[in-house]
């Protein structure tokens, strides 16, 4: 007889546990994708300035992934995603995102480029069985591979220092695009791509090259102030950023139980990767109707007066009229502003009379602000080392 | 320059796809209509299976022709007649055979049955107008004339009536049959004609609604003047007359896509036909999947349309017979059912859900030439009967369940008609793979698409395209598949063509 013991430890231990777990000195752990993941290793405040500051290095495993090869892959990319997958060159990433018949978005994530008929698609959500009913008709395989690729981030000003000291030299390697590299017995791909909007990069290896890779950049990084990060400080930078997060800022149409919560890409801001010429694809006909009647929401960026954090906080037009609730706040010690991420019905942006109510517990004590908030461009943090060639050197 | 929409193209010469052309050529589009086989007319036609004795092609009664259809295409002017309405002939291994005509019959259940014809058939009526409206979405664009029309016809029928619709609309009829008879010939035949075409036994849920379908289609089976072929010729002939140019022998290979719109068809052999509208009579799974194909669909409608249940069950015998079958003296003009009780039908569906055939299938039998005897040579019949239940995908393989079906039905027949197999100079039995790949209807379910009430009205083939029109601008669907489903009924062609003049498509 079997013996379950499965339920014993219901998150799995990424093939960086041995090191993240000895660095995490507060013991703060959350759930990603069935994982553990560190949410804070001791310090969130300098985790957070190494990101900015030097550089950092965040356990990506849980990221779900799938690859996707065949005849079809191409054909079937552009049935199933937004932006037109024939135009990424093999070696490059970008960012996509894919919805249901009704045009309303199921996740976003990004698309690796690694051979003419070879993608890997990285995202929030499991998405299988949307994937292989996708598959129906096109000559592709479509294969969860979460498991059999271990990544890890690698953020901050100083990370292509740290990886021309570790002996990668990714001088030529421009943002958005992905090389090989000899590590050990093996190779790694490194991509210029990051979820912190910095300059940074993600290494993709075998989970084998894990932990060897682990200690071989802390030991090449320590000159730089390199250190692990928790998902708290990335939570800061990214929001700084203005990235969305599936299931933080939008509901994925898939898994949402109200009628009224999905969204579509028009909604989310996320209207610029619609690919319109590239042919048909699933959801193009409910988004073009979109298009044409002018989306519902709206998610836009704020500048919130004030330093306390409008997380949660519900938008009101002239004071009285919901108008809307921010899915993600902080104040942002690089902007030193309070800024926030926001959906907002369309009908109330034009108006231009938006406050946002703010409970702010000051010792035990909810004092109520309601503040005027202004609608500003994202990111709300946009340094030029994000996209400089070659990267910063320091 | 884009071809104008006033230019159709029908797919598909079957009942459906004449009445759906018909209908647009009267209204004055320019119709062509494309048949794969040499003669329109798909499960209504006629074939001559052995020298000398003519078969229906399948279908061998009509039950409820839309009469919008009769009377809009003038068929009595192109040469349809029917004989006078079938009566029913229970068999009974044990009992007398039983005559039942609409409510009356005789026997311990004579007024039981009467009353539980009134009942049923005030609720079929009640349904009825459903069958000719594009089925209604319960959000958006609500037709809400015809909901509040239908809504009223529902009211008129009284409280005390309204919920006794309303307990037995989903019921099972083997209930139905237990809470109302005691006769099990009658039991037999209730259970019979509400799973007849179905894969459902009588025992399996909402079977009831499926019997009060069919006596919303019309109370009276029907056979034409001439046989079943008659129907075809007449449909062809007034489909002609009102201006359709029907091309047999072009079979539709793929519908071209151009634009995210259907703009025409590529025949096999390579001609491209350009039009305005493509209007598909065929499966809708065949249209859909086959000759649309993933890449112009959305990957949700797509999977939904895959999952469309199409099962058939119901085999179609065909027997020439050297002689006249006696049946113990049943009228052969009637029509013979062979299902001696409610417990009967649902043993003969058992052995389907585990692929394998009955011991004791259950069957509708009709002597063509006992009407018209020029259907076979003088003095010999052609026989051909339904048969359920066969099995959807035999564990013995297709050879071998077909000979054992064949065997098993005979036998049945034989039982009941001491004599008959002496008769046979020619049996031919189609099993619904042979029935799919003669007439394309996926699974050989003769709905195209299992008449069930999770796959009716707005969910018919499927939600997204319930109304005739898909997601595909350009292309619309007229077959069976479509509500309200199929029977030699014409009533989704005729509806779909109504769609397409209302929305000016």
């Amino acid at each position: 007889m079997t013996v379950l013991t499965h339920f014993r430890t219901p998150l799995l231990q990424t093939p960086f546990h041995a090191r993240t777990s000895a660095a995490n000195v507060l013991n703060r752990w959350g759930p990603w994708g069935g994982y553990m993941t560190a949410l804070c290793f001791g310090d969130a405040d300098m985790e957070y300035t190494a990101i900015r500051n030097a550089a950092s290095v965040y356990d990506l495993c849980p990221m779900v992934k799938y690859r996707i090869t065949g005849k079809d892959a191409v054909g079937y990319l552009n049935r199933l995603t937004l932006r037109d997958a024939g135009k990424l060159p093999v070696g490059a990433v970008h960012y996509t995102g894919w919805t249901d018949d009704a045009g309303k978005l199921l996740d976003d994530g990004t698309l690796f480029r690694h051979g003419p008929e070879e993608y890997l698609i990285c995202c929030q959500e499991r998405h299988l069985p949307w994937f292989l009913a996708s598959a129906e008709g096109f000559d592709v395989s479509v294969a969860e591979v979460t498991e059999d690729i271990a990544a890890l981030s690698l953020q901050g000003p100083c990370s292509a220092t740290v990886l021309a000291a570790a002996g990668f030299d990714v001088s030529t390697l421009k943002p958005f695009r992905m090389a090989t590299f000899p590590f050990g017995k093996g190779q790694i791909t490194i991509s210029r791509t990051g979820f912190t909007g910095d300059l940074g990069y993600e290494l993709w290896m075998t989970p084998g090259q894990a932990l060897p890779l682990w200690d071989h950049l802390m030991q090449a990084g320590a000159p730089w102030g390199i250190r692990p990060i928790g998902t708290d400080a990335l939570n800061l930078a990214r929001i700084e950023a203005g990235f969305i997060i599936t299931n933080m800022d939008f509901v994925p149409a898939h898994q949402a139980v109200r009628e009224d919560r999905p969204r579509s890409p028009l909604e989310l801001g996320l209207g610029w990767m619609i690919d319109w010429d590239k042919g048909h694809f699933t959801g193009r006909r409910a988004l073009l109707a979109e298009r044409e009647r002018g989306p519902e929401w709206q998610m836009v960026g704020l500048d919130v007066p004030g330093n306390v954090s409008a997380e949660g906080s519900i938008l009101y037009h002239n004071k009285r009229q919901e108008a809307g609730f921010v899915t993600a706040a902080a104040w942002s010690p690089a902007l030193k502003a309070s800024v926030a991420i926001a959906q907002v019905q369309s009908k109330y942006l034009k108006a231009n009379d938006l406050w946002v109510e703010i409970y702010a517990l000051r010792e035990l004590q909810y004092a109520k602000l309601m503040l005027p908030v202004r609608v500003v461009e994202r990111p709300f943090f946009n340094p030029a080392r994000k996209r400089a060639m070659p990267p910063e050197r320091t | 320059m884009p071809t104008p929409s006033s230019e159709v193209l029908v797919i598909g010469g079957g009942v459906n796809g004449l009445a759906c052309a018909a209908r647009l050529a009267a209204k004055g589009r320019k119709v062509t209509l494309l048949e794969a086989s040499e003669v329109v007319g798909g499960g209504a036609g006629e074939r001559e299976f052995a020298p000398g004795y003519h078969a229906p092609a399948l279908a061998h009664l009509t039950q409820g022709l839309d009469t919008r259809v009769v009377e809009a295409m003038a068929l009595d002017r192109h040469g349809l007649a029917f004989h006078p309405a079938l009566a029913t002939t229970v068999l009974s291994g044990e009992a007398e055979s039983l005559t039942v005509r609409g409510g009356k019959t005789s026997g311990v259940d004579a007024a039981a049955w009467e009353a539980l014809h009134r009942k049923l058939s005030a609720f079929a009526r009640v349904l009825a107008p459903l069958r000719q409206m594009r089925p209604v979405r319960l959000a958006g664009e609500n037709r809400l004339f015809g909901l509040a029309r239908q809504g009223l016809g529902i009211r008129a029928l009284g409280k005390d009536d309204f919920r006794e619709l309303l307990r037995m609309v989903l019921i099972n009829v083997h209930d139905v049959a237990e809470d109302e008879l005691s006769d099990d010939r009658l039991k037999g035949l209730l259970a019979f004609d509400a799973t007849l075409g179905a894969w459902l036994g009588p025992r399996s849920p909402n079977s009831l609604i499926l019997y009060l379908d069919r006596l919303a289609r019309g109370a009276d089976p029907l056979l034409p003047k001439g046989g079943m072929g008659a129907l075809a010729v007449a449909m062809g002939k007034a489909a002609a007359a009102a201006g359709v140019e029907v091309r047999t022998g072009s079979a539709v290979e793929k519908i071209v896509v151009e634009g995210d719109r259907a703009v025409g068809v590529r025949l096999e052999g390579g001609e491209v036909v350009r039009v305005g509208l493509v209007v598909s009579a065929m499966n809708p799974r065949t249209t859909l999947h086959q000759l649309v194909g993933a890449a112009a669909l959305d990957a949700g409608f797509f999977k939904a349309t895959g999952h469309v249940r199409m099962r058939g069950a119901a085999a179609k015998l065909h027997l020439a017979l050297r002689g006249t079958p006696d049946f113990r003296g049943a009228d052969l003009k009637s029509r013979i059912v062979i299902a001696p009780s409610s417990e009967a039908v649902e043993r003969a569906f058992n052995p389907v859900k585990y692929g394998e055939v009955p011991e004791l299938p259950v069957m509708e039998v009709i002597l063509p030439s006992a009407h018209d005897p020029g259907l076979a040579p003088a003095g010999h019949h052609v026989l051909t009967a339904i048969v359920q239940y066969a099995p959807h995908a035999p564990k013995a393989g297709l050879e071998a369940a077909r000979a054992e079906m064949l065997e098993n039905t005979l036998n049945v027949l034989e039982q009941h008609s001491p004599g008959l197999r002496s008769l046979v100079v020619q049996a031919e039995l189609l099993m619904p793979q042979d029935i799919e790949a003669r007439f394309g209807m996926v699974g050989g379910n003769w709905h195209h698409g299992e008449l069930a009430v999770e796959q009716m009205l707005f969910n018919r083939p499927t939600f997204a395209a319930a109304q005739y029109s898909t997601p595909l601008p350009g292309l619309w669907l007229a077959g069976a598949g479509s509500h309200p489903g199929g029977g030699i009924n014409g009533a989704a062609g005729w509806n779909a063509a109504g769609a397409i003049l209302e929305a000016k498509a």
